[in-house]
Order: structure tokens, then sequence, then C-alpha cells
């Protein structure tokens, strides 16, 4: 199961958001910038898995924006990994080569989001 | 008005939009928070007017403010507003706000019911497609109760956008709204076979989510999920369902055996690597579930070892990463084939990625050996040396503890080992599982008796070394293990060698830096010694030492009465007395170590950590009831001591000496050791028959060799723990030629002629003995404790309201709620009320049907055969093409004997029964002899048209009579139409009845007969007896002769109906057959009990002997009287 989907430029701001489980506003805040800080921790040659908390991070970065998706240990990860980018191949198709202006614009994103993802399940 | 509206669309061309503020924000990088206060006053202000474009502008840019973190909840009410707009731009926006920050603590929610009703049935599909999506974010039990039906009507949308999206949420939906599940299942399982495939993927999800929660409700719908698999080609889909069959396999292992081959096959061809690994997961889970004795069980865990080892060696991390996640699980149940990876797993120790090396880590310990834990702790050891980030220090130090003390020290051979690699971990820097390794000492110091002599002596060097005390303010984590330190010292101080050293290093002054627990400790411990230290000295008749002792405590003790720390000052300032009388009686010459060391006489024994939970409540004994009211809130209130490893080892917590004036002290030791004598279950310090750490191998027991490590090596400063690996490899050098030489001997005896078996010369995990005859003392457990460790489940957890039996037939009371004023739109649809009417009104409808399922039967054949054929039948047999084969109509029949084992219950709509049985009915009349094959045609045609029913009526079975449960109480009356006919009646008692018949056993019939009291009287006893014809005989309960009665398992309150079941034998089944029968009872009233009788006459007619064909598997009476099977 999914918990949050995230889009996170390397300066910590959220481009785009979505929770699946409640989350208070404030913890959405610390939880996001936890999260993009263990991301950039990272660094290429390590793996795009990270076990925080009680659930597991994957993310794939393109170009400055980190894409993080929170799931439950019951997923499968690499599942979700090929979503990402099937995601983003997705958004590049929508705006014709995506950046991360054009996400900032998130409403179009939103409907992009729910379009693929349903597709997906 | 029209001037209105032009004011609105021009104030709008001054407003902001979302772009705008978008751009604001980006342009105002210094005072952002400035900026988005000023805009969100802004907001404020347009949600105050009338325009809904204006409003819904403003919504938009909250939605994108409450994602950066800005709180948005008031403006809930205003988000209503917008969700309600006609015009779907706005609506959009609306919605999607309300999915962003609507919660179940959002209070103004339940405005939006009607709203979204009104949404899910627009005509518009994208109307109802955002509703649904919407939905899906915030939806509360209130929202899923009153609007499950709605939904659940979206689930036969014509678009399959819409049916898709309606499969989604009805998972939320289950999960808020948990009744929902039963009345919605079967059309769920419909949609596993929708045309669309995106619809097929959302109810594959939904039915993986809640197989994984409740797997064995969802075991009937395998054979489905099996075609699904074999026929999908999309690897979305299949991850899936892969993943839903490794939650099923654990329940029904026959399923693994047929997984494996159509798996493994998917693993040889599939290039993607997500559902390579979903099915290597399955795959495993699998094998764990089968148990061994498969043929080709040892290939496929092989070629899952092998597709993981590929995976490990990939230079791209994250397979690696996955490929070490999926080893560990097989680890667990096949350690063999993974340990023959070590060198790969070794090597992933000196991975870059941290999180790499963490799963190799994991791996480790399940490969651990008695002879190899001292060379893979080095190793381990010399990378804590050189790990860089604290996190993966401590990671490891927490390995190397689990991996040397898993499952009770069982690897490690020489405790003096370990107790040197516990002493050199104490000197990373900065750790936080001091308490860890404290606790690790402390337990092998208690439970490894033979070793204290030498953790003494290590113990007390760490005591001196400075170290641990100079960075106590820095690194606060490590100074834990002085608290171990300074209790091992004090408890065994009969072992120490130069114990006024030890004294004299724990008084020390820089000692008061330490925490407060570890001082109060220190002082506990410093008594114990002193005690020790006295009673030598007064037997060595040196009263001068003696007395010396006695004053140096008395001039250190006050720094710890002046500790801040309460325990420590407490425990201090009574002990401080405490020697300073000792001091008066010492200079009368007194000997007084006799009595102070009684102070500390017994010995500890460790506690089992469950111990405390498993001890029984007496009968009798209410725990929550008060003893004494209390009196009031505040004084109630007490303070928890702060028991530093309470959370870890609580048997330690319960060890710490009670602090209590001295002479609380001497009395609760003598109430102890009085205690002690007198439990029979109390291990005494006496050598005893203890559990012997590990018993030697071999049906001679081979006395170990002794080897003089009775001398610890004496190592100044830090010992080295590699010194041990030298020095037990030279030992089991050792040992291993005199097991030789005695085997030498022995197989010479044997030749000899002696019966014993030959034992191979291997040196196998057991072959080593340990170097010190271990004794682990066995922990104590209380009298009569409980054997189960109950692990109780988190009551919290929501699924757990989703263990639903998903096989019981639906009850009345079960029907989703339906909005009254939407009842007549919801009736349009052709309904099945009741089977009666049905029939009643002409056959017009009937004929058409069955013209339509002649047709639809042709093409449903071969889905029908496969879907038809028992789950039992389809584990069964093991067809190599994997796909169950079309059966041809009759095959069961020919074979009854597939149904004799029907493991998952089968069900049984009783509408469909009934209308089964009316239609073969009439058919019977004519020619009842050809009564099986017709009746089989029947059903098969029945079912296929009640595929397509589902459909077009919304909650199914409305107003049907469905059978209770045997022994549920029912409250409301029968519903006035049902297939129930009276069976007789009088004052108190109200008799209807229903016979089924039951292909399971062939020639039984289940009567069900309901019985209501009409009377106010309380009726118990109740037994019918009937008198049995040749034809039919009453099931009677074993032992009882033809004339008892068969007890009805219930008794009735006045008011009540309940239903039981009794079983006919039947002879033939061409006859209709009349019984006689009574049921006799007590009526219990006011006045006085009386006994009662009522007669009356069982009429079975020969169609109620027919079989009937299930269409869904919800509706299946469980309880096994009235098991159908699956035609």
């Amino acid at each position: 199961m999914i918990k949050f989907f995230l889009m996170v430029n390397k300066q910590g701001q959220t481009r785009l958001s979505k929770y699946y489980e409640h989350v208070e506003i404030n913890k959405r805040t610390l939880l996001e910038t936890e999260v993009i800080k263990s991301c950039l921790s990272r660094s290429n040659e390590q793996c795009s898995f990270i076990e925080y908390k009680d659930f597991k991070l994957i993310y794939r970065q393109y170009a400055a924006l980190f894409i993080v998706v929170g799931v439950n240990d019951t997923e499968n990860e690499m599942a979700i990994y090929e979503f990402i980018h099937n995601f983003v191949e997705v958004l590049d198709d929508y705006f014709s080569r995506v950046s991360e202006l054009d996400v900032s614009f998130f409403s179009a994103v939103n409907q992009v989001f729910h379009s693929a993802w349903q597709r997906t399940g | 008005m029209a001037l209105k509206m032009v004011k609105g669309s021009i104030d709008r061309m001054f407003d902001k939009n979302l772009q705008d503020l978008v751009r604001g924000i980006r342009n105002h990088k210094e005072d952002e928070a400035k900026y988005i206060s000023q805009c969100i006053d802004e907001i404020k202000q347009e949600l105050k007017q009338d325009n809904i474009a204006v409003k819904a502008n403003a919504v938009c840019k909250l939605t994108y403010l409450q994602m950066l973190g800005y709180d948005i909840s008031w403006a809930a009410f205003n988000i209503i507003e917008v969700m309600s707009a006609s015009k779907f731009t706005f609506k959009r926006i609306g919605y999607l706000a309300a999915s962003q920050c609507f919660h179940e603590g959002t209070d103004v929610i339940m405005l939006t019911t009607n709203q979204i009703r009104k949404d899910l049935s627009s005509p518009s599909q994208y109307d109802t497609g955002v509703a649904l999506t919407g939905l899906s974010c915030f939806v509360t039990p209130d929202l899923a109760r009153d609007l499950a039906n709605d939904i659940m009507t979206l689930m036969s949308h014509t678009k399959p956008y819409i049916r898709k999206k309606a499969v989604l949420i009805m998972y939320k939906v289950f999960l808020k709204y948990p009744e929902s599940l039963r009345p919605a299942f079967p059309r769920l399982k419909e949609k596993l076979e929708d045309p669309d495939p995106g619809v097929q993927s959302a109810a594959v999800n939904v039915i993986c989510e809640l197989a994984r929660r409740n797997p064995k409700n969802y075991l009937s719908l395998a054979p489905l999920f099996f075609k699904l698999m074999t026929s999908s080609t999309n690897n979305w889909v299949l991850i899936k369902i892969i993943k839903l069959f490794g939650a099923l396999t654990p329940l029904e292992p026959r399923l693994g055996k047929k997984l494996i081959e159509p798996l493994t096959n998917l693993i040889h061809s599939t290039s993607a690597m997500s559902l390579l690994y979903e099915c290597v997961n399955t795959v495993i889970a699998v094998l764990i579930s089968l148990s061994s004795g498969m043929p080709n069980h040892s290939a496929s865990i092989q070629l899952c070892v092998q597709k993981l080892r590929i995976l490990i060696e990939d230079s791209d991390q994250n397979l690696k990463y996955l490929g070490l996640l999926a080893m560990s699980k097989i680890l667990r149940t096949h350690p063999k084939s993974v340990q023959a990876h070590k060198d790969l797993v070794l090597q992933c120790l000196d991975d870059k990625d941290e999180s790499i090396r963490l799963r190799a880590l994991d791996l480790l310990y399940g490969m651990v050996s008695k002879k190899n834990l001292m060379e893979i702790v080095k190793k381990l050891m010399t990378h804590v040396d050189k790990a860089e980030g604290t996190t993966y220090r401590d990671e490891l130090l927490t390995k190397i503890i689990d991996i040397c003390s898993q499952s009770n020290y069982q690897h490690i051979t020489n405790f003096e080992w370990y107790i040197s690699i516990l002493v050199e971990l104490t000197r990373l820097e900065g750790t936080r599982h001091g308490h860890l390794i404290a606790a690790q000492m402390l337990d092998v110091a208690i439970r490894v008796k033979a070793i204290r002599r030498f953790a003494v002596s290590q113990m007390s060097a760490l005591l001196d070394s400075a170290h641990l005390v100079a960075s106590s303010t820095q690194r606060s984590g490590i100074c834990e293990v002085l608290y171990a330190a300074a209790w091992i010292c004090g408890e065994f101080s009969e072992h120490l060698q130069e114990p006024q050293q030890t004294l004299e290093a724990m008084l020390r002054p820089k000692v008061t830096t330490l925490p407060g627990h570890i001082q109060a400790v220190y002082v506990q411990n410093v008594v114990k010694l002193y005690a020790a230290i006295l009673q030598q000295k007064e037997q060595a008749a040196d009263a001068q030492a003696a007395q010396e002792v006695t004053q140096l405590l008395v001039e250190r003790l006050p720094q710890f009465v002046q500790s801040a720390d309460l325990e420590a000052q407490e425990r201090a300032s009574c002990i401080l007395q405490l020697v300073k009388h000792v001091q008066k009686l010492q200079a009368r010459d007194v000997p007084v170590a006799e009595e102070v060391s009684a102070l500390f006489a017994g010995e500890l024994n460790p506690v089992a950590p469950k111990a405390q939970k498993k001890v029984p409540v007496p009968e009798g004994l209410d725990l929550d009831a008060w003893i004494n009211e209390p009196l009031s809130d505040s004084e109630s209130e007490d303070e928890k001591p702060k028991a530093i490893f309470h959370d870890e080892e609580p048997r330690h917590a319960k060890q710490r000496p009670p602090e209590a004036d001295e002479q609380e002290l001497a009395r609760r030791r003598e109430a102890r050791k009085q205690e002690q004598a007198n439990n029979p279950f109390y291990i005494k310090s006496s050598p005893s028959p203890q559990k012997r750490y590990q018993d030697a191998p071999g049906v001679d027991h081979i006395p170990v060799v002794q080897i003089d490590l009775s001398v610890p090596l004496k190592v100044p400063g830090m010992p080295m723990s590699d010194q041990y690996v030298k020095l037990e490899e030279e030992r089991r050098h050792r040992q291993r030629l005199e097991k030789d030489k005695r085997k030498r001997k022995k197989r010479e005896r044997e030749r000899r002629g002696a019966r014993r078996h030959t034992s191979l010369h291997t040196e196998s995990d057991e072959d080593i003995t340990p170097a010190q005859r271990v004794d682990i003392v066995t922990e104590e457990m209380p009298e009569n404790a409980l054997p189960s460790d109950e692990d109780d489940k988190d009551p919290n957890d929501p699924y757990r309201a989703l263990d639903i039996d998903l096989d019981k037939p639906l009850a009345d009371s079960e029907k989703l709620p339906v909005q009254k004023h939407r009842d007549t739109e919801t009736s349009k649809s052709p309904e099945r009320q009741d089977v009666t009417v049905v029939e009643k009104k002409s056959k017009k409808p009937k004929k058409k049907e069955k013209k339509q399922k002649e047709k639809e039967r042709e093409k449903k054949k071969k889905k029908e055969a496969e879907k038809g054929v028992d789950l039992d039948f389809w584990l069964s047999t093991t067809p190599p093409a994997a796909t169950p084969a079309p059966l041809p109509p009759g095959f069961l029949q020919e074979e009854p004997g597939v149904n004799a084992a029907v493991t998952a219950p089968k069900e049984e709509p009783r509408g469909e029964e009934q209308d089964a049985g009316e239609d073969a009915e009439q058919d019977l009349e004519k020619k009842p002899s050809e009564q099986k094959k017709k009746k089989h045609k029947k059903d098969k045609g029945e079912r296929s048209k009640d595929k397509k029913r589902p459909k077009k009526r919304a909650p199914p079975r409305e107003g049907d009579a469905e059978p209770v449960q045997n022994g549920a109480l029912r409250e409301e009356p029968l519903p006035p139409m049902s297939s129930y006919s009276l069976l007789a009646e009088n004052s108190y008692i109200k008799m209807t009845y229903d016979v089924q018949g039951s292909l399971q056993k062939d020639s039984q019939v289940t009567v069900s007969m309901v019985l209501e009291n009409q009377s106010s009287s309380f009726l118990k006893n109740m037994e019918l007896n009937v008198l049995d014809s040749l034809n039919a005989r009453l099931a009677r309960p074993e032992g009882s002769s033809v004339h008892d009665g068969v007890p009805v398992p219930f008794q009735l309150p006045p008011g009540i109906s309940n239903e039981a079941q009794f079983v006919f034998t039947i002879q033939s089944i061409v006859t209709a057959q009349k019984l006689k029968g009574t049921l006799s009872f007590i009526a219990k009233n006011d006045e006085g009990s009386t006994h009662e009788k009522l007669d009356f006459k069982l009429h079975f007619t020969c169609t109620s002997y027919l079989v009937t064909t299930p269409c869904y598997r919800l509706d299946v009476p469980t309880d096994g009287s009235a098991l159908f099977p699956y035609l």
C-alpha cells in the first residue's frame, strides 16, 4: 500500500504531495523535510530504497527533482520504482519535455497523476 | 443582476489566480511567509464573495498553500461550497481541496453526504469520477455507511472509467464500514472478469489488499486468480495476483504445489525485474508453506537462490538490495541453501551502500554456526572499527550482540571470548547501545555460572579504567556498562581478586559525574563489596585493615549523599548510617562481618522475561475491582521509579535490590531466604540438576577435555578477543585429535561387534564442544505458568474488522442501507424481490430468460465448467497445462466423489436454489425418472442466468428469506414471503420449515425448521421426534434409539425465533413422504412450567430432494449441517 507520494526539489521545496493516509499538516512538513533529507544524503551508488521508521521510501531523482513514494512493507519495491518512471514518462508526454517549473503548476499534474495512478492501480 | 455578473468578472480580472500565486511565491524568496499571509488575507476576502468562480479560484490557491504546509482547515465550509458548484471545473477544484485536507476529524464532512450522492448519480461520468476520487481520500465510517450502496451500484456502471474508480474506492469503504464487505463481495468478484483490463486490475488490487489481511476468506477465489495469472500479460496485475497467492499459500499447501510450475516459468521468462522479484518472493512463501518431501522442491529453491545471486551480483544497487532482502526470507526456512553463498554476503558487507550492508548483516544472523561465529564476529569487529557513521556502527553493534546471543547463546562455545568482545565493544565512542552491552554482560554473568570469575575480573578492570567514567558526560550511552560492571563486581564479589582495589575504584570522586541510576547501583554494590572485604579481613583477624575499609567508606560515602539523584542519595545516606554504626561496633571489637554480609545473603536467579505475565489470575480474583474506593484523583498518582533496564530486560530490573533501611533490608533478605527454602520451584544455588548447556553429541557421552583456562588471559588494559580465536582453534584442533583417537578406538570396538551405529567423521556443528562446561541457569517461571505466548494482536488494527466470513449467507440485516427516496429508482431495475412472486406472475419473463440463458450457456459453457470446478478438485489435479481443462456437462455427476472433501465452504444463494427447484419441479412432475439429468441441466442454465442478473439489481436478494445460522437468534419475525412453509402452530409456538437436498451425502436432506415463540412463556427443553418411515429416517445422535427425540440446541425467550436443522436419511427419492412428528417442550412462565406438545406432519415432496446450484459463493451456511457441494 502506498502511503504518500511526494515530489520535492533539492532545496527541500515540496512540488507535489499526495497522502493516502491522513497526516496532520504540521507533521507533514516535518515528514517531508526528513524524507528529503534522507534522500539527499544518499549518493548515486546507493540503492533507491530507504527504510524509514515503519515504512519504506522509494525514490528516484530526475535532475533536481526527487520523487519519493512511501509504502508499507508489503509493497513490491521494484514495481513502485518502475511506476515512478512510468509516471514521469506520462508527465513528459503531457507537458512535452517536462521540467520542474511545469510541475510547480500543480493542478494539471494532479490530473495526470490521477489518471496515471489509476492505470497502474 | 447582469451588472453584478459583469462586475464579478471584472473583479476577477484583478484577482490572483493560482499561477500568479506560484509566481509570486517564487519572486518573494526572502519574505515568503509574509507574502503568503498576505495572500491568505486576499483569499479570505475572495471567499466572502458570492461569485462561485472567485471562490473556486480562492480554494484552488488554498489547496496549493496547503500543500506547502499551511493549515487551511478553516476554509472547510468554503470547500464544500465549491464542491457543490454545478460547473465541473469548479467542482473538481472543490473535490481536490477536500481530498487534500478533509479527514475523519473534519466536522463539516457530514454536510457533504447528499452532495456526494448527487454527484455519484450525476449523468456526467466526470462528475461521478471526481466525486469518487475525492471521496476515496476522506471517506469516514458515516459516509461509507451512507454511500456504500450508491458506490456498489456504480461498480456496474456502463463506463469502465467509473467502474474502475468505484471498485477501488470500495476498498476504503470496506475499511471504514466492514459490514459492507459481505453484501458487496459478489459484485467485486464479478469485476475480476470485467472486460475492461483497468477494472479487472482494480478488482485484483482490492481483493489482493483484502486478502493480505484475512487470506482464508479468499481461498475459494484461487482458481479464478490462477486463471487470471496464466492468461494475463499485464505485469502490474500479475504482480498483485502473485502477491495474493503468496498470502494464500500458507493456508493451502496444495495451492502452492500448483503454483510452483507457472511461477518458475515466469521466473525464467520475464524480463521485468519487479515481476521476477515478486515471483521469487511468492515461490519462497510457497516453499515455506510446503513441508519438504516434494520432489522438485529443492530445485525451485535452488532456482530462487540462483536468481537472487544474480540480482545480488548485479551492479544495480537496487537489485542487490532486493536480492539480499529476499535472501533473508529464504534464510528463515532454508538456511543451508543460503549459507552456500556466505562469500557473497560477506562481500556485501563491504558495499558502499549502507542499506545493502544492513541487509547483508541481517543475513549473517542466520549464517553463523559454532564453527564460524568467532570468525564472523571478528570480521564484524573490524567493520565496527572502520565504520564512519554512528548509525551503521550501532547497527553493527546490535547485530553482533544479536548474532551471539541468538537462541540462548547456542553458537557460543567460549564465553570468555564473548565477554572480551563485549568489553571491546565498550570502547566504541558515542554509541547509543551501552545498555544493550550492559544487559548482555549481566545476562551472561548471571546465567553462565562458570564464567563469573572471569567476568568479575573483566568488570573490575572496566571499573578501574578511567575512560568510561571520564567520558560519561559526552557519550552518555556507553557509561551504561558501568551499571553492569558495578553490579557484577558487587554481587559476585567473592570472585574478586583484589576487592579493595575495586572498592576504591568505585568510590572515586569522579563517579559522581555518572548518571544517577548508575550511582545508585554503585552505592549498593559498594556495600556488597564492603561486606565481602570485612568478612575476608575478619577471617584473617586483621582488625586494623577492617577498620580502615570502614573508614574509607565513611569518608567517601558523603559524596553520594550529596548526589542530585534521589535514589543514589537515599541509598547513600542509609548506608552511611549503617557503616557508621558498624564503625562503632568495630571500635568495641565486636565482630560484625557476619551480620553485614547477611544483608546480601542468598543468590538471585534469573527470572524469565514473561514470568510475571504468565502467572495465572487465581479464580475469583478481579484485578480491576477497587479494593477501596479511590479517595481523590490527585493522591492516586504514583511516581514510577526510573527503571533503566525495564524496557529492554525486565528481568534485570526485577533484580535490583530493594532500597530500604537496613532493618527492612535484612528482614526482606530473611523472608526471601525463607521463601526460597519453602519454594520447591526455586533453583537453589547448590548444584541442583540444572539444564546443561549443550548435550554432548553421540549416544555415549564424551567428557570434555579440560583445558586450563582458569587463569584468564592477563592482558593489561583491554583484553583482545582475537587471542581467543587462536586459542579456540588450537583447542578445537586438540579436541578433534582427541576425538579421532577415541573414534578410532570406538570403531575398533564396533568392529568387534558392538551394535552402535557408526558416525561419520565430519566436523559438524555439534562436534564442537564448548570450552567451559557452561551451565545456563534456566530462567524461573512462576508456578502454573501458562504455556502459551499470548502475543496479543493489536486491537486497533483496522484490518481486523475485515476478518469477515465471506462464505456465510447474507442475512437480511446485512443489506446495505438504502436511502428511502431512492427506493423507487433502485426498484426500477428488474429486481427479483421474491421467488414466489416472480413465479406466480407469469412464466413469460422466465421463458425469455430461458432463451437468453440458452444462448448464454453456449458462450459461457467453458467458463462455467471451469468456474464450477470445486476448489478441492481444482487443487487435487495437476494438469500440466496448469489451466483446469473445461469439463463436459455432467462431469461431476459421473464423479460425485470429487465433492466428498470440500475444503472451502461452498455456498448457495437461497433464491436461486428455490428457483431452480421450482424450475425442475415442472419437469420432474412429468418425468421423475429423468430427474437427475434434467436437474443438472437446469442448474447449469440457472447459473449462467444468474451471472448476468446481479448487474441489474442493486442489493442482492432483497426481501429474500435467508436461512439463519443455526443457533443464531433472530429478532424480527420471518418475512411474509419466504420459502419456508408452515408446519404446525399452537398458542405457544409456530413452526415453519424448509427442506433442502444435500448432494454431499447424497441420501440426505436437511430440514431447516424455524421455531417462533408466540407466547409470553420461556420455552426450553425442546425436543423433536419423528416417527421414522421405511424411506425416511431422522438422523439421531449416536447411541440413541429410533424412538428417542433429537434435542433442539437452543431455548426460546418470548417472541424470539430461531432456526434448527435436522438431517433425514432418505432411501428413495422418487417417493414423496409424510412423516408424523412431535415437538415437545417445557413452557415456563410466572405461574410455573408446563410440559407441552405440538404434533406436525413433515411433508417431503420429490422436489425437496433436489440439489441446486449456487451462483455466488457468498451464501452458504457454514455450520456443516447444510453444506452444499459446488456443482
